[in-house]
């Protein structure tokens, strides 16, 4: 009895010691912090990936708190709904940013761009990039490693195994930007959303001259600047022997899809898609046109399987039946 | 023909994980003979019943629970089932046999994601889960050089319990009883089936050497701790010094555990003198145990705590670098 | 027998489909493609233009910089074009494309075979004229030579390391050029000797070349100050650092260059060409060249222009071997996979090595099982399987407290690796990315002063 009851004693003393010890170290140590940090980091997403710039998202709260205002300051992954609540927290006017995606800019797939060699290293870009040219003989284009696939956070990028590029999932994707820095290629882009998803992307950054470009791929942009001709916005630059399409000044009436003459310009999300100077168009466009009257652009794969059916499927017509197949 | 790329270097040295566990299995060879001579048919069956249920256990967990690619062809659960079997008496009951399969494979290596995971020594994580859990049959180690067939069991003091006895009292009467050092070398004493040879065991060790499967560090520098722990208690407790040593390095799981269990790759340090540490501790906590711990036998206890060391031994010990200048 | 004391392994070495097979001269191509970009450093400038007339030994391009190396022509002929062409890995490297016509030389070079031991030159007058010859170093890094032979202020040169040891398996192109031309290597090691004002010169050979070990005996003493030294057969006994523990037992500290130490290495390749430029007035337009493999027809070491395609070599000793699964440049240790085997030789170019199908491909890696050979086998005393962790996980600034930047890139650890993981793929990697990292901090700190 008496053993027990030391025992008990002892320990409850040591306990309350502690925790006035505790506590006492608590009230010395405490560091002052605004307590609307922690309230902007409730509504954030959580998912700390750094794709608004600041280190995770705690550091982001605390920016958003300093900052004077919400202007610059924007979460890709919460997006316009996820501001509001910071600057309801914060008493600011959130400024709405136009919604974002990644853009993969290769369709080198495995017609457009053959193997030259096996690749039988460790399987990362990473190390690919610092080996050699790649398994094709495109110096610029996807080395198909998945490097951004390992480094997407929120499942929104896969490789597509028949064409061997990287397809993003755009509902899930939240434009943070880990998958384009872990391209060692500096192939994804993170580009405005467009209306309904529509955008026009040069699907190309082979800065090789266009005999060359043409020979690794297929589907290479080969400078040759038809496009910056008939844009009416001043919206396309070529430069490197690469064309590009400023996202803010293009105007979505998609003249340089048709005067592409490889097919690397592409109306991504497009209800139709428009060919021109190519054997397959005409097949191409019927096929293509037939989803649009369902009006939601997915591919049925009724067409699908027309466009393979058809006598000589020519590269333009695999290129839609597999991102038919991909979407 | 597309050519094979791969980053340098080009060529192996043809090394597997398979050879290495194939070299300790042949290096174990000698001490199965010695263990089949010595006790009969019992040794053979213990040893096949645990080498067969550690491999079935592996199978099952990475079939059905991981479901991963099964690894059973690098033998290391081979290895386990026979370092298992070597812990143990030949007479115990099978299912005993197979419950430390399931303990050691299930719990001790397959749980922390299987080969090269694992903190702990399989088999000694399921030799010691038998020793506490069924402590009689663990501890009655049958007679040796009964006949074939013979399968009958009997306790008695073993050496350790009675140098344990001696140093307690410094009493050297007490060692009076014990087997002839040759006895206890060659093998022909009681105890778990593989432990009792150390000459046999020593031959192992040797081939292991030469084949450069294990390094010297890691049992030179347990028996060296041992050797001259053993011989300063025997000089303070007025016992016969070069009996005591001698027992104390035959007897018990000594020479088992410093060549075969000590130096498994997967938990003792990467570096020499991590390595040289590492033994240095088995070997002062063994003595620790064996001469005033509750158990007689302390070689299972002493591995399992300097693997829970090893990590830490990792992160601060670094080999001499090339052109390391001395501060 | 001497050798370098931290790590190594014992690969095969291989040598026997080329060893002692006579140096043979390669053709001349039809058209000779040389790029800007054969050595550590500035890329050289073109002084050549499109359509000029060239003689063979003319400067094509000239140093662009001090650490950098001037470009001659290999042929004559005309220049074509000044493009891009590719290079053995498929990446584009700019070339001066030249259209070969007949063999005519400069005239102040002397093409005859007769030894010219004497040479009463000042040590400044031997250095620039190895500058202006183009020589960097032929062992594999190409480091421009002369810079080597100008030791930093404050800093001392006491003893030549001469690099015979030729440890990458396969390759035999130093061994075959130390029996054949032996004594023009013993007047180039005098005229290094001269150019650094030093008088001692160890050359280092490893034992599995006894015939050259003899060979370079006998005629060491017959050179003052030069000796001998046979090395234990261990890879990579050829590295700089390595080379300079096991001839002179002195360590050269992290990061720092072998004249730390008192040392200068440089390979008996490059002794010859030294030799060449110095006493014979021609500049470094060939070298000599292992093209070997188990299945090769003819394997043999090969004297080659640069800007020859390769294609062409491989041609003269039979052609691409129906089994070739992988073409390397250089040996099987350090040597890089060929992705286009058209690209032209050039000074790096020490062999090419043709495997079989079935030694080209990589067995899968399993686990690690934390059996430290790869911390035995590290000749750096690095921890490969944790810096290869390090690297997975693009932990960058530990690997740069374990020192991945000491990593020589030998291959032990991955050579070594009974789970085949793919260890110095990714130390490689982040070394790289390391480098650019102190890189950034240092033109950071640069840019505050």
């Amino acid at each position: 009895m008496n053993i027990i009851l030391v025992s008990l004693l002892v320990l409850g003393v040591i306990g309350i010691l502690a925790a006035v010890l505790l506590y006492a170290v608590a009230q010395w140590f405490k560091v002052e912090e605004d307590p609307r940090i922690d309230e902007v980091q409730e509504v954030l997403p959580g998912a700390n990936c750094g794709g608004c710039g600041s280190a995770g998202c705690r550091a982001f709260a605390e920016n958003c708190v300093k900052a004077s205002s919400l202007d610059g300051l924007l979460c890709p992954v919460g997006g316009a709904p996820t501001m509001a609540k910071v600057g309801e927290i914060l008493g600011m006017a959130a400024v709405a940013g136009d919604p974002k995606v990644a853009v993969v800019r290769c369709n080198g797939n495995c017609e457009a761009r053959p193997k030259t060699s096996e690749y039988n290293g460790t399987r990362t870009c990473a190390i690919m990039s610092t080996l050699y040219v790649g398994e094709t003989n495109c110096g610029f284009g996807c080395l198909g490693c998945g490097d951004c696939v390992a480094a997407c956070q929120f499942d929104a990028i896969h490789m597509d195994p028949k064409t061997g590029l990287p397809v993003v999932d755009e509902e899930k994707c939240t434009s943070c930007g880990a998958c384009a820095k872990a391209c060692p290629r500096n192939i994804i882009e993170i580009r405005k959303k467009g209306p309904d998803g529509l955008r026009m992307v040069v699907e190309c950054v082979n800065k090789d001259k266009g005999a060359a470009a043409k020979k690794a791929c297929a589907n290479a942009c080969i400078g040759c600047a038809k496009c910056k001709t008939v844009c009416g916005a001043d919206a396309i630059t070529v430069e490197a022997n690469v064309a590009y399409i400023d996202a803010e000044k293009c105007i979505l009436c998609r003249d340089c899809e048709a005067a592409c003459p490889t097919g690397a310009i592409w109306a991504q999300n497009a209800p139709d898609r428009k060919f021109s100077g190519k054997p397959a168009a005409a097949a191409a466009k019927t096929a293509a046109a037939a989803p649009a009257e369902e009006g939601d652009g997915k591919f049925d794969p009724a067409v699908a399987a027309q466009i393979a059916a058809l006598p000589t499927p020519q590269a333009a017509g695999m290129n839609l039946l597999k991102r038919a197949q991909a979407k | 023909m597309n050519l094979i790329v791969s980053p340098a270097p080009h060529a192996h040295s043809g090394d597997s994980v398979r050879k290495n566990m194939l070299n300790v299995i042949i290096a174990l060879c000698p001490a199965l003979i010695v263990a089949t001579i010595a006790f009969g048919m019992g040794a053979i069956i213990t040893t096949a019943i645990s080498v067969a249920s550690c491999v079935l256990f592996e199978w099952l967990i990475t079939k059905f629970l991981l479901k991963q690619k099964s690894h059973i062809c690098d033998l290391s659960a081979v290895l386990t089932g026979l370092l298992l079997a070597f812990n143990l008496p030949s007479n115990l009951p099978w299912w005993i046999v197979v419950i430390g399969a399931l303990v050691a494979i299930g719990v001790g290596k397959m749980s922390f994601g299987g080969l090269g995971q694992n903190p702990f020594n399989p088999a000694l994580v399921g030799r010691v889960f038998l020793l506490i859990s069924f402590p009689v049959q663990m501890t009655t180690w049958p007679r040796p050089m009964q006949g074939f067939m013979a399968l009958d069991a009997e306790t008695g003091a073993t050496p350790l319990a009675a140098m344990k006895q001696a140093i307690k009292e410094s009493n050297a009467d007490l060692l009076s009883n014990l087997p002839t050092l040759w006895e206890s070398f060659s093998g022909m004493i009681g105890g778990s089936l593989g432990e009792v040879s150390a000459l046999a065991l020593l031959i192992g060790g040797i081939y292991l050497l030469c084949t450069k499967t294990i390094t010297w560090h890691i049992p030179v520098s347990i028996l060296c701790t041992v050797t001259v722990f053993a011989a300063l208690f025997a000089a303070f407790a007025g016992l016969p010094v070069a009996t005591f040593v001698g027992t104390t390095l035959c007897a018990g799981g000594m020479m088992l555990g410093a060549i075969y269990m000590a130096t498994d790759y997967v938990t003792s340090p990467m570096t020499h003198w991590g390595q040289i540490i590492y033994g240095i501790g088995i070997g002062l906590i063994v003595m620790i145990i064996r001469c005033w711990g509750a158990y007689p036998e302390g070689m299972s206890f002493a591995i399992l705590i300097m693997n829970a060391v090893t990590p830490l031994l990792n992160m601060y010990i670094h080999p001499k670098r090339f052109g390391e200048q001395k501060k | 027998m001497n050798t370098f004391k931290i790590g190594g392994v014992h690969p095969h070495d291989n040598k026997e489909y080329s060893a002692h097979k006579q140096i043979t001269a390669v053709p001349l191509p039809k058209q000779a493609i040389i790029p800007l970009v054969q050595h550590i450093g500035a890329p050289a400038k073109p002084v050549v233009e499109k359509g000029q007339k060239v003689l063979v030994g003319q400067v094509l391009a000239e140093a662009g910089g001090f650490v950098s190396a001037p470009i001659h022509s290999p042929v004559s002929g005309t220049v074509t074009k000044i493009d891009t062409a590719l290079d053995a890995q498929g990446m584009k490297m700019q070339c001066i494309f030249i259209d070969v016509e007949g063999d005519e030389w400069l005239p102040e070079i002397d093409r005859t075979d007769t030894l010219n031991a004497v040479c009463k030159l000042e040590p400044k007058e031997i250095i620039a004229k190895i500058q202006a010859a183009g020589i960097v170093g032929l062992g594999g890094a190409c480091f421009p030579t002369h810079v080597k032979l100008m030791p930093p202020p404050g800093k001392t040169a006491e003893v030549l390391v001469v690099n015979g040891v030729e440890c990458e398996p396969y390759l035999t192109c130093d061994h075959q050029l130390m029996l054949e031309r032996g004594e023009q290597i013993m007047v180039g090691i005098d005229l290094v000797m001269k150019a650094l004002g030093i008088q001692k010169a160890i050359i280092g050979i490893e034992k599995n070349k006894p015939d050259a070990i003899q060979h370079m005996t006998e005629l060491a003493n017959k050179h003052l100050g030069v000796s001998v030294k046979p090395l234990a057969l261990k890879y990579p006994q050829g590295g700089e650092k390595q080379l300079i523990d096991a001839c002179i037992g002195r360590q050269v500290p992290s990061g720092a260059l072998p004249i730390e130490v008192g040392a200068v290495v440089d390979n008996v390749a490059t002794l010859y060409a030294i030799y060449e430029a110095v006493q014979k007035n021609k500049p470094l337009i060939s070298r000599v060249m292992t093209l070997t493999g188990k299945s090769v027809k003819k394997p043999g070491n090969y004297e080659v222009r640069f800007g020859t395609p390769l294609t062409d070599v491989i041609e003269l000793a039979g052609g691409v071997p129906e089994d070739t699964g992988k073409v390397i440049g250089g040996g099987p240790m350090m040597g890089r996979a060929m992705q286009n085997l058209d690209m032209p030789c050039n000074k790096r170019m020490s062999g090419a090595l043709f495997m079989t199908k079935a030694d080209s491909v990589r067995v899968e890696p399993e686990n690690c099982i934390r059996c430290a050979k790869c911390v035995s086998a590290c000749p750096m005393g690095l921890e490969p399987y944790m810096l290869a962790k390090l690297s997975a996980a693009q932990n960058w600034e530990k690997m740069e407290k374990l020192n991945v930047m000491d990593c020589i890139d030998c291959g032990c650890c991955l050579f070594t690796c009974p789970s085949h993981r793919p260890l110095l793929d990714y130390i490689r990697l982040g070394k790289g990315k390391v480098g650019g990292i102190i890189r950034a901090r240092q033109m950071a700190a640069q840019a505050k002063k």
